[in-house]
């Protein structure tokens, strides 16, 4: 393997590494060591951040909250300094995790209550009145799980326990009789 | 004229025209442009055309799109800049974003006239970034650029901070990137010929600027 660099001027190989290391050597290695090669860094650091959040932000959307607001550095649009660039990276990786932290949490709740729904229809009797919605298992729309008895008192009764589930969303003309 | 050979090679009047970067703006920002191209156009109401498009427009503008559109290439490289200049896109929304929410908000694409509405079309359509400035106003070719000392916007209380970035003329700032226009460089009703400037960043296409600069110009002249 060749220590060669590639297009952007990044080592590619571990045999660059101890020239890289030696700093002298840097600069004829081709690599931008100057402050602007640095904001340049920073600045393609935020752009892969935000991509990500993007994602995360689009993936949680409805499902969870996730933190995604960094404040302005500046009041008006200009060129930062090497700081200002660390602090809004900083910024952006610190939500990032966060929203990753707040994504995987809602998921453990999501499963935790899908295997509640699979308990509950497995013995009803051991959940009463216990309900579960679809919004708890992370699904789109209206409906729930609802462990309720048969018949009513006579089933509360007679321990006769059943798992409901209800039709979906309420439509549009009951909602508006609501109203009424 | 700079590269209007983009307009030539794509056979379509008005061509339009590059304008320049400041090169150490452009040396910290690879991928920083603006391009312009001048109509004959008349501010007022726009016709039944352009807002049956609008309405079109806003019939096939979902909200579940308005989520995922900070995925897209095209906003996400608006983003991405934003943030590199200090501004919040969450706050100081971009040009895409902000329309997409004032269509959640509103339920539609409101028409709010000529030009505003063309470049609206033409901003929803392509998520390129526009501004009208008034022809009569503007001398030269437009720039980014950062403020000089002592420099000021037009109609803004003070000077403009050290290192602000802006659109400017030959002669002054036309308005902040991003940001507000100064006082009687905008199109106003008495405006016979407009400017309309598209800002490209790192990650926008070239034939994405044309497009939009193309569907703008194109619907103003055709009201």
């Amino acid at each position: 393997m060749d220590g060669r660099l590639d297009s952007g001027g990044g080592l590619t190989t571990l045999l660059g590494m101890p020239a890289l290391l030696r700093q002298e050597e840097v600069a004829g290695l081709g690599v931008a060591v100057g402050e602007r090669g640095a904001r340049l860094q920073l600045r393609r650091q935020i752009a892969r951040l935000e991509a990500e959040l993007a994602g995360l932000f689009g993936e949680a959307f409805g499902h969870a909250e996730v933190p995604h607001r960094i404040d302005s550095v500046a009041p008006v649009p200009r060129v930062l300094d090497l700081g200002e660039l660390e602090a809004v990276r900083d910024g952006l990786a610190g939500r990032v995790a966060e929203a990753r932290r707040a994504l995987v949490e809602r998921r453990r709740v999501e499963d935790e209550n899908r295997e509640l729904v699979e308990r509950m229809l497995a013995a009803p009797q051991d959940y009463k009145w216990v309900r579960v919605s679809r919004e708890d298992l992370g699904l789109h729309g209206c409906g729930h799980w609802h462990s309720r008895p048969r018949l009513g008192p006579i089933g509360m009764l007679m321990g006769w326990w059943r798992v409901k589930v209800s039709s979906g969303c309420p439509l549009a003309g009951r909602l508006a009789a609501v109203d009424r | 004229m700079g590269a209007g050979s983009a307009g030539q090679r794509l056979g379509w009047v008005p061509a339009p025209q590059q304008g320049w970067v400041a090169p150490h703006i452009a040396s910290e920002f690879p991928g920083l442009g603006i391009a312009w191209v001048e109509v004959d156009a008349k501010p007022g109401k726009s016709p039944e055309p352009v807002r049956r498009r609008l309405r079109d427009l806003s019939d096939r503008t979902y909200g579940s799109q308005a989520i995922r559109l900070r995925e897209r290439p095209i906003p996400w490289a608006y983003r991405v800049f934003f943030r590199q200049i200090g501004l919040d896109p969450d706050r100081t929304r971009t040009p895409v974003e902000q329309l997409a929410l004032d269509r959640l908000h509103d339920g539609g694409f409101r028409s709010n006239g000529l030009p505003g509405d063309a470049l609206d079309i033409a901003i929803v359509e392509t998520g390129v970034a526009l501004r009208a400035f008034d022809a009569e106003a503007v001398s030269g070719r437009l720039c980014i650029r950062d403020s000089a000392p002592g420099e000021s916007l037009a109609g803004m209380p003070g000077e403009m901070a050290k290192g602000t970035l802006a659109i400017a003329d030959e002669a002054r700032p036309l308005g902040l990137l991003f940001g507000a226009t100064a006082a009687g460089l905008g199109v106003e009703q008495g405006s016979r010929r407009i400017v309309v400037a598209a800002i490209q960043v790192k990650g926008v296409p070239q034939i994405a600027v044309e497009e939009a600069l193309w569907m703008a110009a194109s619907t103003l002249e055709a009201a």
